[in-house]
C-alpha cells in the first residue's frame, strides 16, 4: 500500500500498468501525445508487480490498470482519463501538477 | 411423357416385310429372319430406354418440386420470425434452428435492436425539426435534445450488450449500411469529424464557442488517436503470436505449446470488447460536452445537422446498392 502510494508522488503523472494489456497502451500513448512523461510501472514485469497489484485493488482502483495518479492523487482508469481529456479537466490536472505547462 | 425419338417412327417400321419368310423357333414363337430380328430388337431396346428416361426424369422433377415445396414452407417460417423479432426486439430461434450458432443469434438479435433505435431515433430528430421550424421556445427544445441524448445511452447499451455475444459483428459494422461502414472507426463513427463538419454548420459561433469545440475537436482527435494505437498493439500481438505457433512442426511438446499460444491469442481477442466500450463512452462524453458549449438554439441545429449527415450517408447507401449494373 505505501509502496504504491510512494511511487505514486514520486512523480507527477504516474500509471500503473500491464505490458499485456492493450488499453494501458492506449492510455500511455495519450499521455505521450499530450507531452506528459509519466513515470510507468508494468506489474506483470516489476518484481513486487502482485503486491502492487493488490495494493491497487484495497484502494479502489477497479480495474487495477491501468492506474492513473496525477499529483500523488488517484484519478482513474481508461474510461475515467478519456472522460476528463474530453472535458479539458485532464490538461487542467496535469498543468497544475506540473507535469505540463500548456 | 411420350418417346419423341424421330428414329423410333421411321424404324418402327419393323414391320416384317411380307415376303421375308417367317420361321418358327423352338417355342413356336414366330421370329422374323436375322437382320429384321436385330433391327426389332435395336428398336426395342431403345424404346425401353427411352421409357426408363422418362420415368427416371419424372422422379427427378417430383423430387425437385418436394425441395421447392419444403424450402418455401422454410422461408416463410423465416420471414415470419423475423417479423415477430423486430416487433419485440429480440431474435425467437424457428423450429430446427436449435443448431444455429449463439453469435448467429446475437447478430440478428442486435441488427434489429439497432433498427428499432434508428426508427426511433429518427422520428424524435424530426420532432425536433419540427419544433424548431414552428419556433417553439427554448424550454421545450432542450426537452426533446436532452431525450435525444439519452436515447443515444441506449444503443450504446445495447452495442456493449451485443459485444460481449459477438464482438466482430460489432466490429464489422455490418449492421450500418455500406457508406456508413466507409468511415467506420471502432464500430461506429469518429467524434472528432463530426465536430469538423459542425463547426461549418453551426456558424455563426462566438469567439469562445469557437475555441472550445475547436479543443473538444483535438480532444477527441487524440482520443481517438490513443485508442487506434491500442488496437494496432493487439492486432501486431496478435499477428506475432499467430506466427509464433505457425513454426511449429508436429511433436507432442509442440503441440502443448501451440494450444498455449492459441490461449493467449483468445485472452488477446477478449479485450476487443473494451475497445469498443471506450470508442463508444468516447462518442457519448464528446457529445455531452459539445452540448454544454452550444446554446439550446444551436444545439437543436447540431442535432438536425447530425441526422441530416447520417440520413444521406443511409441514402446514397440505398441508391449504391440499386444502381444498374451490367
Amino acid at each position: 500500500m505505501d509502496m504504491v502510494k510512494d511511487l505514486a508522488s514520486k512523480k507527477a503523472a504516474v500509471i500503473f500498468t500491464k505490458s499485456s494489456c492493450f488499453m494501458c497502451h492506449s492510455i500511455k500513448a495519450l499521455f505521450y501525445e499530450l507531452g506528459a512523461s509519466p513515470a510507468i510501472h508494468e506489474l506483470d514485469q516489476d518484481a513486487n508487480g502482485r503486491e502492487m497489484e493488490y495494493a491497487l485493488q484495497r484502494l479502489g482502483c477497479n480495474p487495477s490498470f491501468p492506474a492513473v495518479f496525477i499529483g500523488g492523487k488517484y484519478i482513474g482508469s481508461a474510461k475515467d482519463i478519456i472522460s476528463l481529456h474530453v472535458d479539458g479537466s485532464l490538461k487542467e490536472k496535469l498543468i497544475q501538477a506540473k507535469a505540463i505547462w500548456f | 411423357m411420350a418417346s419423341a425419338s424421330p428414329r423410333t417412327d421411321t424404324s418402327a417400321d419393323g414391320d416384317i416385310d411380307d415376303k421375308t419368310p417367317a420361321f418358327h423357333d423352338n417355342q413356336g414363337m414366330v421370329v422374323s429372319n436375322p437382320s429384321e430380328r436385330s433391327r426389332d430388337q435395336k428398336t426395342l431396346r431403345r424404346l425401353a430406354q427411352n421409357r426408363e428416361a422418362a420415368r427416371k426424369s419424372r422422379l427427378r422433377k417430383k423430387a425437385y418440386v418436394q425441395q421447392l415445396e419444403s424450402s418455401r414452407m422454410q422461408l416463410t417460417q423465416l420471414e415470419q420470425d423475423l417479423q415477430r423479432a423486430r416487433q419485440q426486439g429480440k431474435y425467437i430461434s424457428s423450429t430446427g434452428d436449435q443448431s444455429q450458432s449463439l453469435s448467429g443469434n446475437g447478430a440478428l438479435a442486435f441488427d434489429a435492436e439497432y433498427a428499432r433505435w434508428l426508427e426511433d431515433h429518427t422520428r424524435r430528430a424530426n420532432e425536433l425539426r419540427g419544433a424548431v421550424n414552428a419556433h417553439a421556445g427554448d424550454a421545450e427544445l432542450r426537452i426533446i435534445i436532452d431525450g435525444l441524448l439519452t436515447h443515444y445511452d441506449d444503443i450504446y447499451r445495447i452495442k456493449a450488450e451485443a459485444a460481449k455475444a459477438d464482438v466482430f459483428h460489432i466490429l464489422s459494422g455490418m449492421w450500418k449500411t455500406p457508406a456508413e461502414r466507409c468511415f467506420l472507426w471502432l464500430g461506429g463513427f469518429r467524434s472528432s469529424e463530426l465536430l469538423k463538419l459542425l463547426m461549418v454548420k453551426l456558424e455563426p459561433l462566438t469567439e469562445h464557442q469557437m475555441i472550445a469545440i475547436t479543443n473538444l475537436q483535438q480532444s477527441a482527435q487524440q482520443a481517438e488517436d490513443a485508442l487506434s494505437q491500442g488496437m494496432e498493439a493487439l492486432q501486431q500481438s496478435l499477428a506475432d503470436t499467430l506466427a509464433g505457433s505457425l513454426a511449429q512442426s508436429n511433436s507432442a511438446g509442440n503441440v502443448a505449446s501451440y494450444m498455449g499460444q492459441m490461449a493467449m491469442a483468445m485472452g488477446k481477442l477478449g479485450t476487443l470488447e473494451n475497445f469498443i466500450c471506450q470508442a463508444d463512452n468516447l462518442r457519448k462524453q464528446t457529445f455531452q460536452q459539445l452540448h454544454r458549449i452550444l446554446t439550446t438554439r444551436q444545439s437543436a441545429r447540431a442535432v438536425i445537422a447530425i441526422n441530416d449527415y447520417f440520413s444521406r450517408l443511409r441514402a446514397l447507401s440505398s441508391l449504391w446498392l440499386a444502381r444498374p449494373r451490367e
